[in-house]
């Protein structure tokens, strides 16, 4: 099921500002990998252009290569539709569609792409997401209510729910748990152990105690200054990276003797 | 030593000599809170009094007389009381209940004026009954011919103007890029300033003068339609920009291309909006009688084809029945503005269900 990233010189515009530079790295299966670094480093662009939602954004693109299992996914014929079909997404802010119940929301993937299942698949599917993301037991009785109406935390773990209803090989989080409690942050960092074992996860995040809790290697971006493109500074296991990192930026961000 | 001084609390911000600074009061006088009530009810009278004394005829000068005192007494008065900052405050109050009644008032009044005059021969025989046979000059007759060229007209135009106009609004906000959106955002923004006799004159001139088609509901219909579909626009428009982004992208992390995004996510999301949008656009172009004298011809039978033939409509019935001069026909006129009133109001209504009911739901 999951899947390796290779990313082979990845350099990413919009329009004629460059966000990211020649970033190198290889994102193992069935392990967290947490991207940390300053704001405007390019940590949430480089994290866009592994699903290619990079490009909806206006003017932006994308040179270099990303490899899932030795497929390029800039490659020429490749559909991006089916690109985000095989690698999900999770936003910083939940955004469960507000027309919908949460029933309707965890099988919006299925249901838009317009799957046609039969009623009993399709609650089995809901459970199974539910349970997926552990919100099963908060919302089994009340599926029919809209989304919009759970708590900050439920919402983000409804989209979780739906992001994993269409079973893709990776799972793109960006700053998951930045608009929620500490609570609901650790029913989500809990959520992403169980889910190492099915998905190859990313996550980006500003919390570095965070990265350190939830991720097997950790990668470090850093920017020269304003205006200028984010560079991948190292990427290691976090154990080395939060103990004995190799690059001395790495160690001051760390350890907050950072500018 | 230290410990003394510790123990000592601490004043260093007033060294002695200097005069320490006033003791401000978080106290003001305030006006009581029956003071508006009373200063608008005795600026009524003195109007009312100004008024009569100067034999002044129409009571809305009474009412403006009264309106200009009330906003000077207010200002007056809580100036001497409360200061310059709190008089400020219910200046712009007073401004702001003043402006609202000058709105309300013409409204109410020309409500009332219609409902007074129109119920008097407004009944089931008005409501389905044309104006076959009858001599303007007699009581009697109705409206009914006019009625269905109304709902046949302005529902033609309804079926030409929203897909254009929800589809033009589609393309602007989610595909439009560069000068060709520039271009159409400009034209809809020059057509919403067309005079309706204007496209009246278009159409009659394209397709009854060139085209050689005769009058008919359906000539009508386009030029409403004209006049419709950029209010269409404008209000899809911002409609769909209301949408947050963030669930467009939530849509296209799933997989979902972009065209079934827009029509399962993104219309769905505004669909309240949009539907009130519409209803606004057909109540603006229920009204129009220009385009109808041009190209309907208007007519005194039933005529349910709306695809040939002279038609009538409620607009342009009440300014036929109104120009006929008499006691009777100026009763019909009022029943029938009391009529169409009546429509745009249900259509409002319907509206405001509609948003209600498709509204991104919140409760628990």
């Amino acid at each position: 099921m999951a899947k390796r990233i290779d990313v082979s010189g990845l350099t990413a515009y919009y329009g004629s500002h460059k966000a990211i530079e020649d970033i190198s790295m290889t994102v193992e299966p069935r392990s967290v990998t947490a991207f940390i670094g300053p704001s405007g480093c390019g940590k949430s662009t480089f994290l866009r252009t592994l699903n290619r939602m990079h490009e909806v954004t206006p003017g932006g693109r994308v040179e270099g290569k990303v490899l899932l299992d030795d497929e390029n996914l800039y490659g020429a014929g490749v559909d991006p539709v089916s690109v985000r079909r095989t690698v999900g997404m999770v936003f910083q802010r939940p955004n469960p569609f507000p027309t919908m119940s949460i029933y309707e929301n965890v099988v919006a993937g299925v249901r838009l792409n317009g799957g046609r299942l039969r009623k009993a698949d399709l609650d089995a599917l809901v459970e199974r997401s539910l349970q997926g993301a552990n919100l099963w037991k908060e919302v089994k009785d009340r599926l029919d209510k809209p989304g919009a109406g759970l708590s900050g935390g439920q919402q983000q773990r409804l989209c979780i729910a739906r992001a994993i209803a269409v079973e893709p090989q990776v799972l793109l989080m960006d700053e998951p748990c930045s608009a929620l409690d500490p609570i609901s942050t650790l029913a989500i960092e809990d959520l992403i152990g169980e889910l190492k074992e099915r998905f190859t996860i990313v996550i980006v995040t500003h919390n570095m105690q965070q990265a350190a809790r939830v991720s097997d290697r950790t990668a470090f971006f850093n920017l020269a200054g304003v205006g200028q493109p984010g560079k991948l500074v190292e990427i290691d296991d976090t154990q080395r990276i939060f103990s004995n990192p190799s690059v001395q930026a790495t160690e001051d961000y760390i350890s907050g003797r950072f500018g | 030593m230290s410990e003394a001084m510790m123990d000592q609390p601490v004043i260093t911000d007033t060294p002695s000599g200097s005069a320490p600074l006033p003791r401000t009061s978080l106290h003001r006088p305030r006006l009581p809170r029956w003071a508006p009530y009373a200063l608008a009810a005795g600026s009524a009278a003195a109007g009312s009094a100004v008024g009569l004394a100067a034999g002044l005829g129409s009571h809305v000068q009474w009412g403006l007389i009264a309106a200009l005192l009330y906003v000077l007494s207010t200002l007056g008065v809580a100036t001497r009381v409360e200061g310059l900052r709190q008089a400020k405050d219910r200046l712009a109050t007073t401004l702001v209940w003043v402006c609202f009644l000058v709105a309300v008032v013409p409204l109410v009044s020309l409500v009332w004026e219609t409902v007074s005059r129109g119920v008097k021969v407004l009944d089931g025989t008005f409501l389905s009954h044309s104006m076959a046979g009858v001599l303007t000059i007699q009581p009697g007759g109705g409206v009914y011919h006019a009625i269905i060229g109304t709902l046949e007209q302005v529902g033609i135009a309804t079926a030409i103007a929203a897909p254009v106009g929800l589809l033009t609004a589609v393309y602007l906000v989610e595909y439009g890029r560069g000068r060709l959106a520039r271009a159409v955002t400009f034209f809809v923004d020059v057509m919403t300033g067309i005079p309706s006799i204007v496209a009246g004159l278009f159409v009659l001139s394209f397709w009854i003068l060139m085209l050689d088609f005769g009058y008919s509901g359906l000539a009508g219909s386009m030029a409403l339609a004209i006049l419709m579909m950029p209010v269409v626009v404008r209000s899809t428009e911002e409609m769909l920009k209301l949408v947050p982004n963030e669930l467009r992208e939530a849509s296209l992390a799933l997989g979902v291309p972009k065209w079934r995004t827009i029509l399962k996510v993104v219309l769905p999301t505004a669909i309240g909006g949009i539907a009130t949008g519409v209803m606004l656009a057909v109540a603006r172009i229920a009204g129009e009688s220009a385009p109808i004298v041009l190209l309907v011809f208007g007519s005194q039978v039933i005529n349910n084809n709306p695809f040939e033939g002279a038609q009538s409509s409620l607009p342009y019935y009440i300014y036929e029945q109104w120009a006929a001069g008499n006691e009777a026909s100026y009763d019909r006129a009022w029943a029938a503005a009391l009529v169409l009133i009546a429509f745009v109001m249900i259509l409002n209504l319907v509206a405001r269900g509609i948003a209600r009911w498709k509204a991104p739901k919140t409760s628990r």
